[in-house]
């Protein structure tokens, strides 16, 4: 790129020089622009090419789409209740598990961790964000499911007697709502715990202070005056990892069971939107079953949209207060 | 400190003076113990999973893994040089596709542009970034293999640059906006056109903490999957062509895991290793090359 306009800038005072950089400048202008336009106009791209894809099944069977329980590709009947069921429950039941821990972490790092402690601990949970789904569902596979199968479903079941519920009924087979959730928590937590830790961060020394010199205890301190300065923060970053939990395909895909039936039970396998579009697109042969699966798609885009448009939104707050 | 009237909840906490201070240490205590808990219990996920990886992978890394590729069914030993080769085509791709509209994106945000564009680019990106990767997978599938009426590692190569280019962009708004303005100036007043101060100065000075900005994003994208399953697809033989189906060691990973083959299990472990390695060391790096550019501060 310098070289091009190189001949133009011959030196500072150069009349044509200048004239040379300020179509220089317009182009720069121009190019920046572009760039930064292409990503309003990429988002609404993929937000319509996929609802374009959809049509078909979205036409055909319009809101029964979401309430029908039937999947059934031979038929070409196509509900997803099942897929949204799935999906939300694994979600949720991920986040009651990850959250405790996530705000555990957080609160530790940004009040109680000695430094030398801070900065591995923070830098092992980050981590966990690194590691690639397919690895998180091949140790599901086969570390998690078996321990699930063998210690951890007879004893809530048997041990404990919570058989009897709906909730925790049937045979352990392993590949579960209850694994997916598992293994979900465990991927949501560093994004969980990263945002929460940034707006505890944020939270003004003065505030602190003014609390231990009221005769709070630390506990007191973080729980009346510090968590309740960053809660829509905290809420946000929540909000946010329910966003990572709804898309996440490969782990829950490997883990979950993958059928489309709705049960009331968490040792039951289930589906989700983005793990029965990572196993049926590839092999989708009719117009509708692809439609099918693409509205799943738009489901999902439209569901996360929502949910991240809430997170940054209440986690921008802090911020803004903050400061 | 600007002394200020009592908010409810200090209020409370005058209130709870009274109340016996021996329960309330006693809480503390307890509560204290509970986080550093959560702490522990926390990392205890990422040392069993690195644990079994280099348990279960570790000794069937060897020479092969790296240069044979995949046999067949029932055949023993083999490798995965395809699908390694595959994963650096596919970031590749995506880097070339991501890097440029990322850097571009980020100099609009940082150095121009009206500020209702700019917040509403950067709300924009932000939601981007949060989209599921298989809504990505979709959308190329429909833009570019549907169309086309095959499957191709170029699809699967945008569908990742698509989802590098929010990271690229925050993270070089970012680090230009550290940029001193003194800098800026100083070139504008030696008689620098305004293109050339942003490319040659503002963007010269912010390159380290855009470089570690894009390596986090590949770190991100080369281990992505569900993009690719309908998109590059994968293949058993040996491709670098962007118009044919690609493997990449995450898609060979999948198959193998979910296949009923000790051996496959065996190979999908040391892929496993080779993957998650990759995505850490690319990670490390990025840390360490800010945090000594940045004197070890909050930057």
């Amino acid at each position: 790129m310098e070289g091009v306009a190189a001949p133009a800038v011959s030196g500072p005072s150069d009349a044509a020089g200048i004239e040379g950089s300020s179509t220089g400048d317009r182009i720069y202008r121009v190019v920046t622009f572009l760039c930064a336009v292409s990503i309003p106009l990429l988002l609404g791209f993929i937000a319509l090419e996929i609802i374009i894809g959809a049509w078909p099944a979205l036409s055909k069977f319009g809101f029964s789409f979401l309430t029908g329980s039937t999947w059934d590709v031979g038929a070409g009947e196509f509900g997803a209740a099942p897929m949204i069921y799935g999906t939300v429950v694994s979600s949720v039941l991920a986040l009651l598990l990850a959250t405790p821990f996530a705000l555990g972490v957080a609160i530790f790092l940004s009040e109680f961790a000695p430094p030398w402690l801070r900065q591995p601990v923070a830098f092992l949970v980050d981590l966990l964000a690194a590691i690639p789904s397919v690895v998180y569902g091949l140790w599901g596979i086969f570390v998690l499911l078996p321990i699930l199968r063998e210690s951890v479903m007879p004893f809530l079941a048997t041990t404990l007697g919570l058989g009897a519920t709906p909730l925790f009924s049937g045979p352990a087979y392993g590949n579960s709502m209850l694994a997916a959730a598992i293994i979900l928590a465990i991927m949501v937590l560093p994004y969980i715990s990263a945002v929460s830790r940034e707006v505890l961060m944020a939270v003004p020394r003065a505030q602190r202070e003014a609390a231990l010199a009221l005769g709070a205890t630390r506990w007191e301190m973080i729980r009346d005056a510090v968590v309740p300065y960053a809660r829509s923060g905290i809420i946000g970053g929540i909000i946010l990892g329910l966003g990572r939990a709804l898309g996440e395909t490969m782990a829950v895909t490997m883990l979950i069971g993958n059928r489309a039936e709705l049960s009331a039970s968490l040792f039951a396998p289930g589906y989700t939107l983005a793990s029965v579009i990572a196993n049926e697109f590839a092999e989708a042969s009719t117009e509708f079953h692809t439609a099918a699966l693409m509205a799943c798609g738009a489901v999902l885009l439209g569901v996360t949209l929502l949910v991240n448009m809430l997170a940054r939104w209440l986690v921008g707050r802090v911020g803004r207060d903050g400061r | 400190m600007t002394p200020s009237r009592p908010t409810g909840s200090q209020r409370a906490a005058i209130e709870r003076t009274g109340r016996s201070l021996r329960r309330r240490r006693v809480t503390n205590t307890i509560m204290l113990g509970i986080m550093y808990a959560a702490a522990g219990l926390a990392t205890l996920p990422l040392v069993f999973i690195l644990f079994h990886l280099v348990k279960e992978g570790a000794s069937s890394l060897d020479l092969n893994f790296f240069t044979k590729m995949p046999r067949p069914v029932g055949e023993s030993g083999g490798g995965m040089a395809n699908a390694i080769a595959g994963t650096l085509v596919l970031v590749g791709t995506a880097t070339a596709i991501g890097l440029p509209l990322g850097i571009g994106a980020g100099l609009y945000l940082a150095e121009q542009g009206s500020q209702r564009l700019a917040s509403t680019v950067r709300f924009l990106s932000d939601i981007l970034n949060g989209l599921p990767s298989i809504v990505m997978g979709i959308f190329a599938w429909q833009v570019l293999v549907r169309p086309v009426g095959h499957f191709s590692a170029l699809a699967g190569g945008i569908a990742l640059g698509v989802m590098m280019i929010p990271l690229v962009t925050r993270t070089t708004e970012e680090m230009i906006r550290l940029v001193p303005s003194s800098l800026r100036e100083a070139a504008l007043a030696l008689g620098y056109a305004r293109w050339r101060t942003s490319l040659s100065i503002v963007l010269r000075t912010a390159m380290p903490g855009i470089v570690t900005g894009a390596l986090v994003a590949v770190a991100r994208i080369a281990g992505e999957t569900a993009p690719l399953i309908f998109t590059a697809f994968g293949n058993q033989f040996w491709s670098l062509s962007l118009d044919q189906p690609m493997s990449a060691l995450p898609l060979q990973i999948f198959s193998y895991a979910t296949s009923p083959f000790e051996e496959w299990h065996r190979l999908a472990w040391a892929g496993a290793l080779v993957l998650l390695a990759l995505v850490l060391v690319i990670s490390l790096v990025a840390r360490f090359a800010t945090r000594s550019k940045h004197g070890g501060g909050h930057d």
